[in-house]
């Protein structure tokens, strides 16, 4: 979502979908989505750095090559009788799932020590709801007229950093709550949750900031 | 998830009820939750988020356990993704055509059934391993066990919420009537935060809570039974 409000230069509209795919529209904490690697990973801050930026990296590619799918191939085609909105769903997921699997084939040749870090986290990524997921979100701002090449590619960098900054934010707290006593009912997933919502509380905050 | 020492389960009544509770998706591995939470301020919404999921994962078992000799190995994720999006697909046609207005706000949610953890995660464990009634009734199972506590994590939300349930549809029933200045004079005031995403986290937090101390307790009880 972007602020028609910010107006005057593309430079600061471009800054207001930053910040509104990163902090208000966080895909995490307000939509929700790639919570299961996100409770899972995040029982180590350096595993969780390393998903994080793997996140980052695939949802800003993705959303790019998705984006001009969309408009240059699947638009023109639904003027043929193809049925767009629902194949989009499966040409993503393809994309997605060889973008993921050409980068672990490039990082492998390009270097071996980034492959160790982030190479365990990049199957998991085809699975992560939060990279189709800003791939369908960017479609609804793309249908509206709100959204071309630079604006997509700044919405997918916001989302992945959003997520990076709220798994990030979870593996520092959960490392500190090692020491705390929790009630055994609670513990693990229970705990990791009710944290969440108190994250997801703070964010809910910046929605004054940046109007959507 | 499971026990080594376990027999494995080939009966599909018993993998059903497996899934359903003693394994239930939810609560005992907290997968799969993502694009539920968004729609579970409304009864009516997560119902037809519980539909869907529950016929993608039967069906896709169903057919993944039919192709689990002929699927080439290397390629078996994509191949389970693609057969889920084309069922998931279905499930999008259908509530388009038959809700139309809650297929709007729902719509990016039932797309992200392709990539629910569930349905994949069953295919990967069940469904590529065993025989087909099997693993139909065990993705049955995982979609009812999480329908159930989704479905009421949805009620908690929308009854504190908005005070009422089923709401947007014709069966929709007030049971607290919200404070409004000058029009109702009651003692009930509808709870924003239950509308907002924090309440999602926090019902699920206390769902999950209360299933797992209960069968800790019930754990404690098969032990201290179990000796004399």
């Amino acid at each position: 979502m972007i602020a028609e409000a910010a107006g005057g230069t593309p430079g600061a509209a471009l800054i207001v979908v930053l910040l509104s795919a990163a902090l208000t529209d966080n895909i995490l904490l307000s939509r929700f989505l790639g919570m299961c690697p996100f409770l899972s990973v995040s029982r180590q801050l350096k595993s969780a750095l390393g998903m994080g930026l793997a996140v980052l990296f695939v949802t800003t590619g993705t959303c790019v090559l998705n984006y001009w799918l969309y408009v240059y191939l699947l638009r023109p085609l639904a003027a043929y009788g193809v049925p767009a909105e629902s194949l989009k769903l499966i040409l993503f997921i393809v994309v997605i799932a060889a973008f993921v699997q050409l980068m672990e084939m490039l990082i492998e040749r390009v270097s071996m020590k980034l492959y160790y870090a982030l190479g365990i986290f990049l199957p998991l990524i085809t699975v992560n709801c939060a990279i189709l997921g800003a791939s369908l979100f960017m479609v609804n701002n793309v249908a509206s007229g709100r959204f071309g090449t630079w604006q997509v590619l700044t919405y997918g960098f916001g989302t992945g950093l959003g997520w990076l900054v709220a798994i990030l934010l979870m593996a520092g707290i959960r490392h500190r709550l090692r020491n705390a006593k929790v009630p055994p009912g609670l513990q693990g997933a229970g705990i990791t949750l009710i944290i969440t919502g108190i994250m997801a509380m703070a964010f809910v905050i910046f929605q004054g900031m940046v109007k959507v | 998830m499971t026990n080594p020492q376990q027999q494995p389960i080939t009966r599909p009544g018993r993998a059903m009820l497996v899934q359903l509770w003693r394994e239930n998706p939810i609560f005992r591995q907290v997968l799969g939750i993502c694009s539920a939470l968004a729609v579970t301020n409304l009864v009516f919404n997560t119902a037809l988020m519980c539909a869907g999921l529950i016929w993608t994962t039967t069906m896709s078992s169903l057919t993944v356990s039919l192709m689990r000799n002929t699927i080439p190995r290397r390629v078996r994720v994509m191949v389970q993704v693609l057969i889920i999006a084309v069922y998931v697909i279905v499930v999008d046609i259908v509530f388009r055509t038959l809700f139309f207005e809650t297929h709007k706000d729902i719509a990016a949610y039932v797309g992200l059934i392709v990539t629910n953890c569930i349905v994949l995660g069953r295919l990967e464990a069940f469904a590529s391993k065993n025989r087909p009634l099997a693993s139909a009734a065990d993705g049955l199972g995982a979609g009812l066990g999480y329908s159930l506590i989704l479905l009421s994590v949805a009620a908690v939300r929308e009854l504190l919420g908005f005070g009422t349930l089923l709401k947007n549809t014709a069966w929709e029933t007030v049971v607290l009537r919200g404070w409004e200045p000058g029009v109702y004079e009651t003692w009930w005031r509808n709870w924003t935060i239950m509308v907002i995403p924090p309440g999602a986290f926090f019902v699920l937090a206390v769902a999950v809570w209360a299933a797992r101390a209960w069968s800790l307790r019930q754990e404690a009880a098969a032990a201290k039974e179990a000796r004399p």
